[in-house]
């Protein structure tokens, strides 16, 4: 579905992804882990045209999206939920959904009532203005937002960033559902433990680089992993 | 159904104001000072509309307002002089050369395209620019559009520095609050409708607002446009009320004044804006002029009172808003017939909504 190749980006005066491809098949649950700073942001933005990208192409559905308008890639089914969720804190929950659906101008009705079949609390809350959700909410909110714009694909910067592990529980939940409801999601992830047993196929990224490659599965198996990303300590004979 | 009733008694509550304006123009003498602060007022609420369409519903620090209003009242008036009357207007530079005129609603419809026209120009390099950039870039133009204006080659529409006079005028209280009425309704229109939203956006996140597939650069543009649009109608209006104008006028002082306004009222409140207008031209014009004149209580001369005075307190006056009350009257809600309704139902304590 999507096929990211050899692509480099520069961000703030480095080259922030120095060659990097993979690829999104349909129907997956793909995820980017790695260190802070490793470059998994910056691949995220350039899919979607936030930062232009050097050098590479980015294929999505068979067509070249490279460099094309942002509007133009959300429209053709592709939304990011940017990281630290970036809900609009002055406009109420409703709003912040329909600035979510803002590529299409056909009827929102059922679209709404899938968000809020799938987030009953942001039924609850719609009059009120998304800076007064609490965290947890706030990143349903940016999940629902971006379903708003019915995709195909749903790239999801670090959701469980700075919740608490229930709710971090509770948003992997919903990723699941959502997964299972035919939305593709590439995700990409601190919180490697989650992030790796949801995922169908995963990618090490280390300064600007894919570093390895496999299931979650096996990921989640690999010595080097535990050691770096998951907090197991290698156990030590004698 | 609370929708319609809520139409229904704005509707009422707008013919209650006409009705009111159409008895004080009876009953008071035409050139009494109420009525003229009622025209300024309006005219006013209609340029801080404009202005926080920009600056509060858009997070567009732009600075540019007097500049605007300096276009839109141009072009009214060197479109609107009559013919007859050009020969004794622009006596310095032969007559001009426009020799026919317009009537007044072209005038003023020509005053916010060239307004907008101007803004969609000067939009192109300056909107890529963020907050206090924008701001010193959009002053910046409108003291250059100033000093353009008043340019001797081009006195020939211009008029150069000399003023601009005999255009049509309006007479009556009731033409400014229509035409202020409809241009305000539109701009509501526009912020309800999903470009309003878009801007809004734009305003809380910018980042956030592009990856949802906002283009930033379309839609800066387009409020920039709109609110510029309606700042030259304002303009026109106000070069009516003055019956005669000149590019001096226009200083950035203007501009601060309309920036006040739109402080006091709240920024991203439309209601603000036109409570806050009238409670400010009524201050300046009218209420405080007291202030200004020395006064003595039987053998009591009161201290401080001099011509000047009034500036001093309202210069207080504006220091404690900013310093204490810094959303302003209404903050970003709007002064709503429901809220009206919820006081009342609950008086004293603060209704939690709960559904």
């Amino acid at each position: 579905m999507l096929k990211v190749n050899d692509l480099k980006v520069n961000y703030g005066g480095i080259e922030a992804v120095k060659g990097i491809s993979f690829e999104v098949p349909e129907k997956s649950i793909i995820t980017l882990i790695g260190a802070n700073g490793a470059g998994k942001s910056t691949t995220l933005r350039s899919i979607v045209s936030l930062v232009k990208p050097a050098s590479g192409t980015i294929e999505f559905l068979g067509e070249d999206i490279t460099g094309k308008d942002t509007n133009e890639i959300v429209s053709r089914g592709i939304t990011l939920v940017p990281e630290g969720r970036k809900i609009f804190p002055d406009l109420t929950v409703l709003e912040n959904l329909k600035i979510g659906a803002y590529t299409r101008k056909d009827d929102l009705t059922d679209d709404l009532n899938w968000v809020y079949d799938l987030f009953p609390r942001l039924k609850e809350r719609h009059w009120q203005a998304g800076g007064t959700l609490s965290g947890g909410e706030q990143q349903m909110l940016a999940v629902a937002r971006a379903l708003m714009s019915r995709p195909k694909l749903i790239m999801m910067d670090e959701p469980s960033l700075g919740l608490a592990p229930l709710i971090v529980k509770g948003i992997f939940d919903i990723i699941k559902e959502i997964h299972k409801q035919g939305v593709t999601i590439l995700l990409i992830e601190q919180n490697a433990n989650m992030a790796l047993q949801a995922a169908d196929m995963a990618y090490v990224m280390e300064t600007g680089k894919i570093t390895m490659q496999g299931s979650g599965k096996e990921l989640l198996e690999d010595e080097a992993i535990k050691t770096a990303y998951l907090g197991k300590k290698k156990t030590t004979l004698g | 159904m609370n929708k319609k009733r809520n139409t229904v008694i704005a509707a009422l509550l707008l013919l209650a104001a006409l009705a009111l304006i159409l008895i004080l123009e009876r009953i008071l003498p035409p050139t009494h000072i109420a009525l003229a602060v009622l025209k300024k007022g309006c005219i006013y609420s209609l340029v801080a509309v404009s202005m926080n369409l920009l600056n509060g519903f858009t997070g567009l620090f732009s600075l540019g307002q007097a500049g605007f209003m300096l276009i839109g009242a141009y072009t009214y008036a060197v479109l609107t002089i009559p013919a007859a009357d050009r020969g004794s207007v622009y006596m310095y530079y032969g007559g001009g050369i426009i020799h026919f005129s317009v009537p007044v609603i072209v005038g003023l419809l020509a005053a916010g395209l060239l307004a907008a026209l101007f803004a969609w120009l000067i939009g192109l390099p300056v909107l890529r620019l963020k907050s206090d950039y924008l701001a010193i870039a959009t002053l910046g133009f409108a003291e250059i559009i100033r000093a353009f204006f008043q340019w001797d080659e081009l006195g020939v529409i211009t008029n150069g520095s000399n003023m601009l006079r005999k255009y049509p005028s309006f007479s009556t209280t009731l033409y400014p609050f229509i035409v202020s009425a409809v241009c305000i309704g539109i701009m509501v229109l526009i912020i309800n409708s999903s470009y309003g939203r878009a801007f809004k956006a734009i305003r809380d996140d910018e980042i956030a607002a592009e990856a949802m597939g906002i283009n930033l650069a379309k839609h800066k543009r387009m409020a920039f446009c709109i609110s510029s649009f309606f700042a030259g109608i304002g303009g026109a209006l106000l070069a009516m009320y003055q019956t005669s104008i000149q590019a001096a006028t226009f200083r950035s002082s203007m501009t601060y004044e309309i920036l006040l306004i739109v402080v006091i009222g709240g920024l991203g409140s439309v209601t603000g804006s036109c409570i806050a207008s009238f409670l400010f031209i009524a201050s300046s014009e009218w209420w405080l002029r007291f202030l200004d004149t020395e006064m003595t209580i039987g053998n009591f001369h009161v201290p401080l009172l001099r011509a000047g005075f009034r500036k001093v307190v309202f210069s207080v006056i504006i220091m404690a808003i900013v310093l204490f009350a810094r959303n302003g009257i209404m903050g970003n809600r709007e002064f709503s017939i429901n809220g009206i309704f919820r006081f009342f139902k609950n008086p004293g304590k603060k209704k939690e909504v709960k559904q």
